[in-house]
């Protein structure tokens, strides 16, 4: 059980191989990758800068990552977030969940991505093609799931 | 206490941290926000709509009624876009 917040890329294929390695208990790996598109609500978007609240990011990383560990039988987990500059193609966010069996690794895996979104605190500053910058908005579906935080844990979304 | 400011209230406000001392009279996050929108235009612009904003006292989230007190450190945020 891990979490990075960091500036630098990373590289899937090795975090999968660091993170798995000598446990032979593991029968599945699962993924995600978030990476900058280069359209958003229709418009070109040139690059973006992420900024979060130090300190916090990480101490809300661990604690979805507790949360997923005590809703399925994890062997392994790992959630990588990076913040600064970032242009289109570039990886933004590695979330890998490993488990004896795919359902639990699948399933927590999705758990993490959708649960980040909403409770770690990170702000995009979109920069257009014409080079003007914006705050990207909360989507509709982001700010209900907002309406959660205030909740004890464990009476969320992915039960 | 400490109250940081982050994306576009932090560009409202022109810093990201600083130290105020408020008045007893403010006990809450709601109250708080009421009393730092007196502290310039700036602050006034970032904090128009309280609806718009979310909060962490102590880097928990928090809301508009949650108590404040001298040592905390309160953050004021738009809805989050990580991810």
């Amino acid at each position: 059980m891990a979490v990075r917040v960091q500036r630098e890329d990373f590289d899937p294929g090795r975090e999968i191989e660091a993170l798995t390695a000598g446990d032979t208990a593991i029968g599945g790996v699962a993924s995600f990758i978030g990476l900058v598109r280069d359209i958003a609500g229709g418009e070109r978007v040139g690059a973006m800068t992420l900024e979060h609240y130090p300190g916090m990011t990480e101490k809300m990383l661990r604690e979805i990552e507790a949360e997923a560990g005590r809703r399925w039988p994890l062997q392994a987990s790992l959630i990588v977030h990076r913040y600064g500059r970032l242009e289109p193609g570039d990886r933004i966010v590695l979330v890998i969940t490993a488990s004896a069996h795919r359902d639990a690794a699948l399933e927590a895996c999705h758990f993490l991505i959708d649960w980040l979104k909403t409770k770690a605190p990170f702000w995009k500053l979109e920069e257009t093609g014409g080079g003007e910058k914006r705050w990207v908005d909360a989507r509709a579906d982001d700010d209900a799931a907002a309406g959660r935080w205030v909740r004890p844990a464990g009476k969320n979304a992915a039960e | 206490m400490k109250v940081l400011y982050f994306a576009w209230l932090r560009q409202h406000t022109g810093i990201g941290e600083e130290t105020v001392t408020p008045p007893p009279s403010v006990r809450d996050v709601a109250g708080l926000v009421e009393w730092l929108r007196t502290l310039g235009p700036g602050h006034a612009e970032a904090l128009r709509d309280p609806s718009a904003i979310r909060v962490a006292v102590n880097q928990e989230f928090a809301t508009a009624d949650a108590h404040v007190s001298q040592g905390d450190e309160i953050a004021l945020f738009p809805p989050m876009t990580g991810g």
